[in-house]
């Protein structure tokens, strides 16, 4: 029977599978931060079980660290805690941690792919619904509850039932100033928020393939908004070059086993698809949101819609709710949307050609006057990365704040929040009510959207500041 | 896991789409290292003002919706992050029901870890809930016979067997799974063979 690559990887981890359909699934990769694991350690403490294989599991702090100077240690208790018990856990259990003071630490999806824990074919799983964000590389990766994260830990094996296949076609070219944070903006505008629930998502066509590995994992990342637990995409020679020599990539003679093996995760051609849509990049344009979920997207040149137009009550309601909350009327143009903070960072967008993209629109630039900016690398080595080609500088010069790596205004965990009613461009992937703050205001856009933003003090289009 | 059997209630009716994990628990209470405690901060945002104080019009703010034990909401419930302290919250609350149309994936298997019962309806059935609701009456939930009663109706719901049996018995799925750890180590010596490089020897 013909079988999609979701098959292929599901079917190659199943350690056992009940009648019903109720499966027990290995899991190769299993990744960890401070905020999702401590209860899950404490229940193999209750229970006296052990990490089965330590060595297949990495830890990071990301959600709540503090993106300013840590040297001299981290002022907010709660913070202070969950980081400690995370690295105490960490000794206890035998985990190798990226700790405050490591310079590969960083965002868990981010520190994944650069180290090269992240591989095609693999399950990967984390305490963390942006996880799907490895499905770049062709691997199955979802994010968890607490409790699963304690199986997996006990078991290194997770119980789940098979999801359906859903296809995402995406062919032809981005024009200039479109990225693919539109490509999935869009998608998601498409499909609506609930649309992959129950699926997973393979991404593919021409476009996906022409994408590089770092602009497929945006792609992936924000599958979750879709509903989809996983979005993956079929791994070709870009994955394997981009993995080759990685500090935990295969070595020798395992690289050449794996490479071999990797090379055969392919979607049949006659496999089917429980549903199926297609794009076409050329339609694509620069866009952005303007509500409270990540459904509510529209293009830049577009403007914020009228619930009156609505024939669903439950929707009109919705959008009635979603303007209040972000003090938007109705039918005003996008462009006329004036913003206080840019935010350019997340697992989203925290990666060194997003902060390239971004980098090129703000050379020789100022921010507006009005307008607080900060750049806040993914990982240490991204930031060391972007430090050696400049762009800290280029930056900083346009008036941006150069923040350490962390998740910062992402979700503000951390002291980098938004204050009531205060509105964003922002490069990560939730505009909920409350998301980067209590009252903030979220628009999503890209890193070269949150540029442009940046420099007009409204929200804007990338295209006119193309360097 | 606390077993799940029956259930006695008054429903609260919040007639929201999409309501994410964010808005069940906000960040700023992540920070915890434990499970419990985070009942009296459920909703925050809509529940307190910026003082702190109450805020009356909302539902789980009054009597007898703060004794609740069923929520009712609308499609979508709990998109969004994967915390499982959204479902903490409405068990450290009181609420091990939730009834909606739809639930976000990772929610939805989160629910069953912590003995809370998810049920997913028709919208015209939660309509018909709803009412309820509205008129302080009780509903009743019976999981064995997968059933809710409400006035001189009922109606039957659909459910997992085996998460149906998991939470009727409150069994531990660490445990479950461990038993089938001959076929854990059968499958792992083969992987080793298979792709060495899994486990990086």
């Amino acid at each position: 029977m013909p079988n999609t690559l979701y098959d292929k990887i599901w079917n190659d981890h199943l350690v056992d599978q009940q009648d019903d359909g109720t499966s027990l699934l290995f899991v190769d990769r299993h990744l960890i931060h401070e905020v999702t694991s401590p209860q899950a350690f404490e229940g193999l403490r209750k229970s006296s079980r052990k990490v089965r294989h330590p060595n297949l599991t990495l830890a990071v702090v990301d959600h709540n660290i503090p993106t300013t100077d840590r040297s001299k240690g981290i002022d907010d208790a709660d913070s202070r805690i969950q980081i400690e018990t995370l690295d105490k856990n960490c000794n206890e259990f035998g985990v190798q941690l990226f700790g405050v003071n490591d310079k590969r630490q960083g965002i868990v999806h981010i520190v994944g792919p650069e180290q090269g824990f992240t591989q095609p074919g693999t399950v990967i799983v984390c305490g963390d619904s942006h996880t799907a964000t490895h499905g770049a590389f062709g691997s199955l990766a979802f994010g968890i509850g607490t409790s699963e994260v304690e199986h997996v830990l006990a078991t290194q094996t997770l119980v789940q039932k098979k999801a359906k296949n859903f296809r995402v076609n995406v062919n032809g070219k981005l024009a200039i100033g479109v990225t693919s944070k539109d490509v999935i903006l869009q998608i998601i505008g498409k499909i609506g928020t609930a649309g992959g629930t129950g699926y997973v998502i393979e991404y593919a066509g021409s476009l996906i393939s022409d994408l590089s590995v770092e602009n497929r994992m945006t792609i992936c990342n924000m599958t979750i908004e879709g509903g989809a637990r996983a979005g993956l995409i079929q791994p070709d020679q870009k994955i394997f070059d981009y993995l080759k020599g990685r500090p935990m990539s295969p070595k020798n003679e395992n690289w050449d086993k794996a490479l071999k093996y990797w090379k055969t995760l392919k979607t049949d051609f006659d496999a089917k698809f429980d549903k199926e849509i297609n794009l076409t990049a050329e339609d694509i344009v620069p866009m952005v949101t303007w509500g409270t979920s990540p459904q509510d997207v529209a293009p830049i040149d577009g403007k914020v819609p009228n619930p009156k137009n609505e024939t669903d009550i439950d929707k009109r309601n919705s959008i009635d709710r979603s303007l209040q909350y972000m003090g938007l009327k109705p039918d005003i143009a996008l462009k006329d949307i004036k913003i206080d903070t840019v935010f350019i960072g997340s697992c989203t967008n925290g990666r060194i050609e997003d902060l390239r993209e971004a980098a090129q629109i703000l050379k020789n630039k100022k921010k507006a006057a009005h307008v607080h900016a900060m750049v806040v690398p993914g990982s240490g080595l991204v930031k060391e990365q972007a430090e050696q080609e400049g762009l800290d500088k280029i930056f900083i010069n346009s008036g941006f704040e150069w923040r350490e790596p962390g998740c910062s205004m992402c979700l503000a965990m951390n002291a980098d929040k938004l204050k009531p009613e205060e509105r964003c461009a922002s490069t990560s992937n939730r505009n909920f009510e409350g998301r980067q703050g209590r009252g903030g205001r979220t628009h999503l856009v890209s890193p070269g959207m949150a540029a442009a933003a940046a420099i007009a003090g409204n929200l804007d289009d990338v295209r006119k500041y193309q360097n | 896991m606390q077993k799940f059997n029956t259930l006695k209630s008054i429903p609260a009716y919040m007639p929201i789409v999409n309501i994410d994990t964010d808005m069940i628990i906000p960040k700023q209470f992540l920070k915890t290292i434990k499970r419990t405690g985070l009942g009296k901060n459920l909703f925050f945002e809509m529940r307190y003002d910026n003082d702190g104080k109450e805020i009356r019009e909302f539902i789980l703010n009054n009597e007898p919706f703060n004794n609740s034990k069923i929520l009712i909401a609308g499609n979508n419930f709990g998109c969004g992050s994967s915390r499982e302290h959204a479902p903490w919250a409405l068990l450290d609350f009181g609420i091990t029901c939730v009834i909606s149309s739809s639930y976000a994936d990772i929610f939805y298997s989160n629910c069953f870890k912590n003995g809370i019962l998810p049920i997913i309806l028709e919208e015209e059935k939660i309509k018909e809930l709803s009412e309820y609701s509205n008129r302080k009456e009780e509903i009743f939930i019976n999981l064995n016979e997968q059933k809710i009663i409400y006035g001189n109706n009922e109606l039957i719901f659909n459910i997992d067997p085996f998460k149906k049996k998991c939470l009727l018995e409150g069994l531990d799925d660490i445990a479950l799974s461990l038993e089938k750890s001959k076929k854990m180590d059968s499958f792992e010596k083969e992987l080793k063979e298979k792709k060495p490089w899994i486990f990086n020897d």
